[in-house]
């Protein structure tokens, strides 16, 4: 099958790679690039452990095709963190255990993000709306809905001073 | 209770703040009734691992990626029941790219003996004929062939194009179903064990036993109260997020690697030894991280194949299974179907209970009905009590341990029926529950008295928490409880510590970390050292480089290898006193030691200045402890839900949920509620909507994500918790583990807060919308 030359920007550096057409993004991010941060839970939409951010919407991986990200902005678990600092999600996760096996939790992150990006202070129905599509077997949601208010909060105090 | 102490979560994400959108609240949602404090033990670090989690570093299995590594492929029978007349792989073996297939003439031939498997011994044939099928697929699903190809496209193709000439056969998919005389047979061999004895009656039922206690024939004549109901419940799947996979390299030195995700390397490690025939010092298993188990990844399924793939091609294989591979190839835990009769006085006083308990095993006999039968009554203490269990062979996937294996079918049940009872006696259903309550002392049905157990100061806790006391308001809303117990186990574990020269200590351990077990089993280590958790630097290694460890199963590793590291943590205070005696030139046993500082006639010491000085005092400072535990202590776990029921469509939300649980010593509070919490959702995604969804053909038509429903942020209210510190007397901090009992009582509690709510008695999970609004319909 022939390979595809494609260019992107993922994680706010410019990436080009060879890939199949029928090969997903999320194969391209694994087994292309070796950025294995986003996970497979099902392959087909319905878990989103392969969340990332794509021109500002986030998508599953697996159901975008590695050729669509031509010309586009991907964002990874690997891209969120500063040189110095976690992302206060990323932060905030750790200090709420808003995990456990840790499997979901890049997916978490990344739609957590968004959503953050978009409001500021959700309400806790707003947090579960938003991260339904996001499939957790292990924490009950509890402490990922509670590290998410705790992350909102922390970024709305790091704005205000 | 009285002697307890209250304390609260610390401030921050899982501390009890007023949540938003779930009301205003004025307690606490997630509260430890501690009864013995430490230093470090009970207190909330940072994971070790966690930051390798947040930013995706972590490792995963299918994140291995060997040099020149192939792609396999398994190819499984969409058939529930066939007999295999022949198999053709020929085509694939040709196709461009392809390098190996296997089928199972490439196994050598199976020994008729039992093998450990993670949690009990079962026969090395039925793990083999799982592994790879010979004469007959079993269930839809079953492994018959592999392909190793360059990539995992044309592995999928070359599969496809291998010909498998299959006789379909009927299909037996209940208990009652494969029990019945003109079921047809899955196994030509499978002989019943009658009441512990082996019979040469060829059937379906692998097993079946019969548990008295005294004579219910004495106790239903005296009770005022006799309710009698049966229930059945669906397969369902453990539902980790992370599917199975194994990257195999069987080197030219003869040397066989494997790297997985595995609730237990050592398992892994020593079944593939037999089924394949090697010694087992010819494998190394390097578990990667795991994405959640549940019991659902103790099983050997692709390790085998993959390492005879990569010995065929002489390359690394890899294998990745898909969702649907996972939902027809693994685990699931058994459907089931069970009878219970409980007899009272009208004084709220049992006086004899009754189950019987068939439980589908899958292909191969293990259906956890023993479990299922040792727990069904735990909570009571009763002295006239039959339990009766079946383990039937059906067509579909050979069964799995989950959570409390066997244990929340029966308390569907029995806790139903407990319900029942307290309300025709007029009883409070939690005052009718503590007025017979197992106690230390009291006797099982399977044989064991209890030590000292939780089982009262779990529903004394109920009794008195605030959502038990809060009104209900509004039409179609109800509040059910029930207890579980789950008794744990201790099995082996190995640990070793090495002193670092500024005070810092690596931890080496052998047991894979699913939900922070690093930091836990280090917690009792720095305890024992009196120095930070953060001081301790934990390791999960491969087979090569720790001791033997059992599995990350039954509730243990916190328990067991976190005494393994207790044990290592007490021969380093040990050495470090007989240290600082050659630096003081006193006797070892002269020198104190307390909270990290050690200390002799004015002279005293810190770990870490110690520490410093080893290679002055005598060189390297290590230790290494291995244990078989045997004070294991058995957990209790209850709940209180609230449900509202939409009595148009039959819908069950749940408004309010809160899970008690006894568990010995909370070593990490934060990892201790996030089991109860996780343990809480599996049951009530059990409770109201998964199931396997069969065909009459006995294929499954809900096998992705979409189907099969599991909960999801928005199904659910925040799960309060409350944690009951029983001590037990056999872990030197207290520890029973804490994983399992809380999935056992939220199947029954939600069905009596259904019950509650619109009267309707809901004998058959999962209690879906159509499940509720037929038995509304009825009722």
């Amino acid at each position: 099958m022939q390979s595809v030359h494609v260019r992107s920007t993922i994680n706010g550096q410019p990436a080009e790679f060879l890939c199949e057409a029928r090969q997903s993004l999320l194969e391209v991010l694994r087994d292309v690039l070796r950025l294995t941060g986003t996970k497979e839970g099902c392959n087909d939409g319905n878990c989103g452990a392969c969340t990332v951010d794509m021109d500002g919407r986030i998508v599953p991986a697996c159901l975008v095709l590695g050729v669509e990200a031509d010309g586009a902005r991907i964002t990874t678990v690997e891209g969120i963190a500063d040189t110095a600092a976690l992302h206060p999600i990323q932060s905030a996760f750790l200090e709420g255990a808003a995990l456990q096996c840790g499997v979901c939790t890049p997916g978490f992150i990344m739609a957590a993000k968004a959503l953050l990006d978009r409001n500021t202070d959700p309400t806790e129905d707003e947090i579960r709306l938003w991260l339904a599509n996001n499939l957790c077997r292990c924490t009950g949601y509890d402490k990922i809905v509670r590290s998410v208010q705790a992350a909102a909060a922390c970024q709305r105090q790091e704005t205000a001073s | 209770m009285s002697a307890a102490t209250i304390h609260s979560a610390p401030a921050g994400a899982t501390a009890g703040q007023s949540v938003g959108g779930s009301g205003s609240r004025d307690y606490e949602p997630n509260m430890v009734l501690a009864t013995q404090t430490f230093d470090v033990v009970g207190s909330r670090p940072v994971r070790h691992d966690g930051t390798d989690k947040v930013t995706g570093r972590a490792v995963y299995g299918a994140d291995v990626a060997l040099p020149g590594t192939l792609h396999g492929t398994i190819l499984r029978s969409p058939h529930a029941h066939a007999r295999i007349r022949s198999i053709d792989t020929s085509k694939a073996a040709a196709m461009e790219g392809v390098l190996a297939v296997v089928t199972a003439g490439d196994l050598p031939a199976a020994e008729d003996k039992l093998v450990d498997v993670g949690e009990g011994d079962t026969r090395l044939s039925y793990v083999h004929g799982n592994v790879l099928a010979k004469d007959k697929v079993l269930y839809q699903g079953h492994a018959v062939a592999a392909v190793a190809a360059t990539n995992p496209h044309v592995a999928e193709q070359a599969a496809k194009a291998i010909a498998v000439d299959y006789e379909v056969l009927p299909c037996s998919m209940t208990a009652p179903e494969a029990m019945s005389a003109e079921a047809e047979l899955l196994h030509d061999d499978l002989c019943t064990t009658e009441l512990g004895e082996r019979t040469d009656k060829v059937s379906n039922i692998a097993d079946h036993f019969h548990w008295t206690l005294g004579d219910v024939d004495e106790g239903f004549p005296r009770s005022d109260v006799v309710v009698e109901r049966t229930f059945d419940t669906a397969t369902v799947h453990q539902g980790y997020i992370e599917p199975h996979n194994v990257t195999a390299l069987w080197n030219h030195d003869g040397r066989l690697h494997l790297w997985c995700s595995t609730q237990g390397a050592f398992v892994v490690r020593d079944v593939t030894s037999k089924i394949l025939e090697i010694p087992v010092s010819s494998i190394r298993v390097t578990p990667t991280e795991i994405g959640g188990g549940f019991g659902g990844k103790i099983p050997v399924y692709m390790e085998p194949v993959a390492a005879l793939l990569s010995k065929k091609s002489g390359r690394p294989v890899k294998i990745l299974m898909s969702r649907e591979d996972v939902f027809l190839g693994t685990g699931p835990t058994a459907g089931t179907h069970s009878r219970v009769k409980i007899g009272a006085t009208s004084d709220g006083k049992i006086q004899a209970m009754e189950a019987e308990l068939a439980y589908e095993a899958g292909a191969y006999p293990g259906s956890f009905v023993t479990p299922g039968g040792m727990c069904v009554f735990a909570a009571y203490e009763c002295a006239n009590i039959s339990v009766e269990g079946y383990d039937v062979v059906v067509n579909k996937p050979s069964c799995a341990a989950y959570r409390a294996p066997g244990a929340p079918q029966a308390a569907f049940a029995a806790e139903q029926v407990i319900d029942e009872v307290a309300r025709e006696i007029g009883m409070d259903p939690v005052a009718f529950r503590l007025q017979n309550a197992a106690k230390e002392g009291t006797r099982r049905v399977d044989g064991p008295k209890f030590r000292r157990i939780g089982c009262e100061e779990v529903l004394e806790a109920v009794r008195d928490h605030p959502h038990y006391q809060a009104p209900l308001d509004g039409p179609n809303k109800g509040r059910g409880v029930a207890v579980g117990f789950w008794f744990n186990v201790g099995l082996e574990s190995s640990c070793t510590l090495n002193v670092n020269t500024n005070g810092t200590v690596n931890l080496v351990e052998g047991s894979t970390d699913i939900g922070g077990t690093r930091t836990s089993i280090a917690m009792q280590a720095a305890e024992v050292l009196g120095i930070p958790a953060e001081d301790i630097l934990p390791e999960v290694v491969d087979t090569d480089s720790v001791g033997f460890t059992s599995v990350t199963g039954g509730s243990r590793t916190t328990f067991a290898t976190g005494w393994a590291a207790h044990d290592a943590a007490q021969k380093i205070v040990t050495e470090m006193k007989a240290r600082a005696a050659k630096l003081w030139s006193v006797d070892a046993d002269q020198v104190e030691h307390a909270k990290g500082t050690y200390s002799s006639n004015g002279n005293n010491a810190t770990f870490q200045e110690l520490a410093a000085q080893a290679s002055r005092t005598g060189g390297p400072v290590s230790a290494t402890a291995t244990v078989k535990p045997r004070g294991v202590g058995g957990s209790f776990a209850a709940n209180i839900v609230d449900v509202q029921v939409d009595p148009e469509t039959g819908k069950v939300d749940i408004v309010r949920f809160t899970a008690i649980q006894d568990v010995g010593k909370a070593v990490h509070p934060s990892y201790v509620e996030g089991q109860m919490q996780g343990g809480s959702v599996q049951g009530i995604g059990w409770a109201l909507n998964e199931e396997y969804f069969m065909g009459a053909d006995g294929t499954m038509k809900n096998g992705t994500l979409l189907d099969y429903r599991m909960p999801t942020a928005l199904d659910l209210p925040m799960i309060d918790t409350c944690i009951v510190e029983v001590a037990n007397p056999g872990h030197p901090f207290g520890v029973r583990g804490v994983g399992e009992a809380n999935i056992v009582p939220p199947l029954p509690a939600i069905a009596n807060a259904i019950h509650d709510a619109v009267g309707a008695r809901m004998q058959r999970l999962p209690m879906n919308p159509p499940a509720v609004w037929s038995a509304l319909s009825e009722s």
